[in-house]
């Protein structure tokens, strides 16, 4: 199955620099950052993927100059019984990628949830809120740079 | 009298995004307003820290907007500066109905980034105290279940099993709530033959009072009237809306993770799937019946089938050593102190585990850099995803099927704010 996964990726998407990877047996591929839309939204509707379910959406910070952020997309197919996982990775000055939103709808709070952590801006989304910490709230906790104690006075007491 | 003068409302956010771009305020006619109604963060029918913003147009729900982390505690930054044995408590705090599976869940997940297996016995304990904590946190469901919708022996009747269920937990673990009982490798300790008895006993009548139980619910009236058609997903919907396990299953779709992707040792024992066409409430409540009669067959299986043998596999630079050999011996003293201190010897790499927990689908996607704490590790909470399919089962009903939508759902606060 990822064989059949890559090869499908590779013919479907001629020109486009995938990277793939696998650990364990299971097959990482890394989308650039533009075509990751038009990737998930094939990977759902191909009769012989039929990846369905987004399982998990995550970001993660690499902590490196370039590509400094990665969005993690864990992808299963119901049909299929398959897990495969795509990856895309944007800078630390332009955190921005397109929502899949339209794709999977269970993508809204996966995506909230990493705007919260991460700060990444997912272009296109609906309601792009805060969704654990307070919206006054001005730093991201899951940023490497983040310190694992907070930062004091970032978030304030209740008022009487 | 002066004028009628407003205070310019302060809207949050949240109250923002209840509130559509068509709607305005009319504050001479209020019986022309929609009503706003504030459910939680601390009312008793949202099964812990749930906020729901409700607009409300008479007693008609036409609006909700869920508010979650009134309970986030961080964990996953937490694990970042832990090691990967550090982190096994705190998968106690996630689901805290069913602390053993979420055990599970994580050492299984740290087991197939370290590419290492627990020895045969030790995945048949796994899977009983899995099983045992799904038939635990069903009869919390369906206790609470009835509550939220106005019966209240059945919560006395299966809080009396679930008192038993602790009390062979405290013989199995030690604790009776934060079991912690798994380590990577293996098991904290082994099962003993008393607490095999313990089960067995346990089980033995259990059928019959779930039958009682059963009768007090299945054919009353208030309780079928108040579930039936309330809450209705349809079954394209739930799979875009990435809801899993019970609530997947009430849909139509046969997914369990235990039957689609086997883990442990489920595919060497015989269980049937619990799946039920109908999308509502009830249909979620029978699911999740069945399940627990799927999971007593199964904890027999596997205890009449238990092997004798070690519980730890033979890794030593990733299992702890056992406690009477680091007092006694040299290597092992050295490996305990570096598992300890600096975390085992993970490859470098990524993986992503999940199992059928009682909830759904608990995830644990693991990023590894070779150190001995994850570089990240990401919870995928079946709960956070269940409650952010909320909005698409209450709209259009009334304020009272809220109650016993949530209800149905069974979700964990502790488990969706991580």
């Amino acid at each position: 199955m990822n064989a059949r996964v890559r090869s499908l990726l590779e013919t479907s998407f001629p020109g486009v620099p995938f990277e793939f990877s696998e650990f364990r047996g299971e097959l990482t591929v890394v989308v650039p950052k533009e075509k990751i839309v038009e990737v998930c939204s094939f990977l759902k509707t191909h009769g012989e993927t039929r990846f369905d379910l987004l399982a998990d959406l995550c970001g993660i910070d690499m902590f490196t100059p370039l590509k400094r952020f990665g969005i993690v997309y864990n992808l299963y197919s119901l049909q299929r019984r398959h897990r495969i996982r795509l990856k895309s990775f944007v800078e630390e000055d332009e955190p921005r990628i397109a929502s899949v939103t339209g794709v999977w709808k269970t993508a809204n709070w996966h995506e909230r949830e990493t705007y919260d952590m991460m700060g990444i801006i997912f272009e296109g989304h609906p309601d792009l809120r805060r969704i654990y910490m307070p919206d006054e709230f001005e730093h991201h906790p899951l940023r490497k740079d983040f310190p694992l104690m907070g930062i004091p006075g970032s978030l304030d007491l209740p008022k009487k | 009298m002066a004028q009628n003068v407003v205070d310019p409302i302060k809207k949050t956010k949240i109250l923002q995004a209840l509130e559509d771009q068509h709607t305005s305020v009319n504050f001479t006619d209020p019986l022309e307003n929609d009503l706003v109604l504030n459910m939680g963060p601390q009312h008793p029918a949202t099964h812990g820290v749930l906020r729901l913003l409700l607009r409300l147009d008479g007693e008609r729900v036409i609006g909700c907007v869920p508010e979650v982390g009134y309970l986030h505690r961080g964990y996953e930054k937490l694990a970042e500066n832990c090691t990967y044995h550090e982190f096994i408590p705190h998968t106690d705090r996630l689901d805290y109905l069913s602390p053993l599976s979420n055990n599970t869940a994580y050492v299984l997940a740290v087991e197939k980034l370290l590419g290492i297996e627990a020895p045969p016995r030790a995945q048949y304990i796994r899977l009983i105290i899995s099983e045992l904590a799904r038939i635990s946190s069903h009869l919390m469901f369906w206790g609470s279940l009835g509550m939220d919708v106005g019966a209240l022996t059945v919560w006395m009747w299966t809080f009396r099993e679930r008192e038993k269920m602790y009390d062979i937990f405290e013989n199995l673990v030690g604790h009776r709530f934060t079991t912690s009982y798994t380590r990577i490798g293996g098991l904290a300790h082994d099962m003993t033959p008393a607490v095999e008895t313990m089960i067995r006993d346990f089980l033995k009548p259990l059928p019959r009072l779930l039958d009682d139980c059963e009768r007090l619910l299945n054919k009353n009236r208030i309780f079928v009237d108040r579930c039936d058609g309330v809450g209705k997903l349809g079954r394209e919907e739930a799979i875009d809306l990435g809801v899993t396990g019970p609530v997947l299953r009430a849909c139509g779709v046969d997914h369990d993770l235990r039957k689609a992707n086997p883990y442990l040792v489920y595919d060497q024992l015989e269980f049937e799937t619990a799946v039920y066409e109908g999308g509502d409430v009830l249909t979620r409540y029978y699911v999740r019946v069945k399940e627990i009669k799927e999971s007593i067959k199964l904890v027999i299986q596997a205890l009449d089938r238990l092997p004798k043998g070690d519980i730890h596999a033979a890794k030593p630079k990733n299992v702890l050593p056992r406690k009477e050999r680091v007092y006694t011996k040299m290597e092992e003293l050295i490996h305990d102190f570096m598992v300890v201190n600096f975390g085992g010897d993970p490859p470098v790499g990524e993986i992503y585990s999940a199992v059928e927990a009682p909830k759904g689908e608990l995830g644990f996607y693991i990023y590894s850099n070779g150190e001995g704490h994850p570089w990240r590790l990401k919870i995928r909470s079946p709960s956070f995803v269940n409650i952010s399919s909320l909005p698409a089962m209450v709209i259009g009903g009334m304020v009272s099927d809220v109650v016993a939508i949530i209800g149905g759902l069974d979700p964990v606060m502790g488990e969706a704010d991580k």
